[in-house]
């Protein structure tokens, strides 16, 4: 199996130095790799997990909007960076497996390469706090 | 298939009796087979190229690592490309907003250079080069960004069943917890596997290291793990750091050796030295 691009690998080397949730996506939307933080959002560990297809880490938890409706995927910033291969940035709710609500920001950004081809996806999770 | 060092240098040139065991120029090696020559990196040890060893196919091509100074200086020095009886190709790794001859023409331009790239008496071509692959003479070429500052690619260069790896300028290592031991995560890594010569970078001692990450090399131990990671079966050790003398050198290998786990076979790249993979 080919390695993946430096792009890729620099992402989750800066990933693994940061102390903010950090999910990385190749460009069908696979988890390639979370980092400590983005640990306790998904209540998973990626040492256990690896990567996970796009139809099992999708399930982890339901995004909500701020009246508790269900969002559709095409609203959700990775989702819409994966289509268009822009940055996107919205603040929703998310409510996990286990039934815990958080109000979190997420920013996703495309990954191009220097020859501009596109390798994927990151988003970058901040919890909020309740107003 | 024959190896021969040109420069194994660092940084810039260093000449003097403190460097003449491991040899002071800069990053040059060819690979012949009959009497064809691929030239990686033009540093000042491509100006050896010349009298005896002038290399005599009419077409001959360059593989440029990237275009730090100490890859590239000696091109103005390379008789070849003054020769109007040469095909000279350069490859060279593509950025995102330059051309190739707009960066080489940087150097190759006053004030650096007294004579234009445009200029120059040979047949050049310019080819841009990223994840490729690509035929020269009879090798096949395998190039891949690396991680080093700045566009730059490492080179698996075969030859039927031959594999020489040249990677002089590469910091797989650039990270929280160094090297991520997965194959997949491993910069450089498709290009050394299992190769038979792996060539590269080893500036830094550790302490060195440590006061200079994301400069784009290092340690004999990366190196080392480097190599052991990806199965090579040979590793020339190699982007010598100028302020290194051939004493250094050979003290830090033998610390380095002292403590080492199971590795390939390595050993420092000394200038001069030629290698028949055939």
């Amino acid at each position: 199996m080919a390695s993946y691009e430096i792009e890729i690998i620099l992402n989750r080397q800066l990933a693994d130095c940061l102390s903010i949730p950090v999910f990385i996506t190749d460009t069908d939307g696979n988890l390639i790799f979370y980092n400590e933080p983005a640990e306790t959002v998904l209540g998973k560990r990626f040492e256990e997990t690896g990567e996970m297809p796009v139809a099992e880490w999708s399930t982890v938890f339901k995004p909500l909007d701020e009246h508790g409706k269900p969002l559709h995927p095409e609203e959700l910033p990775l989702v819409r960076t994966l289509t268009d291969e822009y940055p996107h940035h919205k603040k929703f709710y998310i409510e996990s497996l286990k039934g815990e609500r958080q109000h979190i920001s997420v920013t996703s950004y495309p990954i191009i390469s220097r020859t501009g081809k596109f390798l994927g996806a990151v988003a970058i999770f901040w919890k909020l706090k309740e107003k | 298939m024959k190896i021969k060092l040109w420069g194994v240098r660092g940084s810039i040139a260093t000449t003097g009796p403190d460097t003449e065991i491991y040899g002071g120029n800069t990053s040059c090696v060819t690979i012949a087979h009959d009497d064809y020559v691929l030239v990686l990196d033009g540093g000042t040890g491509i100006r050896q190229l010349s009298g005896s060893n002038y290399p005599s196919h009419q077409r001959i091509d360059v593989l440029l690592t990237h275009l730090h100074l100490d890859h590239i200086q000696g091109l103005g020095f390379f008789s070849p490309l003054f020769d109007a009886t040469k095909e000279i190709h350069i490859w060279g790794p593509a950025s995102s907003s330059q051309s190739l001859f707009s960066r080489l023409s940087r150097y190759l331009s006053p004030p650096l250079f007294p004579v234009l790239l445009r200029d120059l008496p040979c047949k050049l071509f310019l080819h841009e080069i990223g994840n490729s692959q690509f035929e020269a003479g009879p090798f096949l070429i395998q190039s891949n960004y690396i991680i080093h500052p700045g566009p730059t690619v490492g080179f698996r260069v075969t030859y039927r069943n031959a594999v020489f790896t040249f990677l002089p300028d590469h910091e797989p290592a650039l990270g929280n917890n160094g090297i991520i031991k997965e194959s997949r995560w491993i910069s450089g890594y498709d290009l050394a596997e299992g190769a038979d010569i792996l060539l590269h970078d080893s500036q830094f001692t550790p302490e060195e290291y440590s006061h200079k990450r994301g400069w784009g090399h290092s340690t004999i131990n990366d190196a080392c793990l480097f190599g052991s990671l990806t199965a090579v079966q040979r590793i020339l050790l190699a982007h010598h750091d100028p302020s290194h003398t051939d004493t250094f050198l050979d003290e830090m290998f033998n610390s380095f050796k002292k403590s080492a786990g199971t590795i390939p076979p390595a050993s420092l790249a000394k200038e001069g030295t030629e290698i028949d993979l055939s």
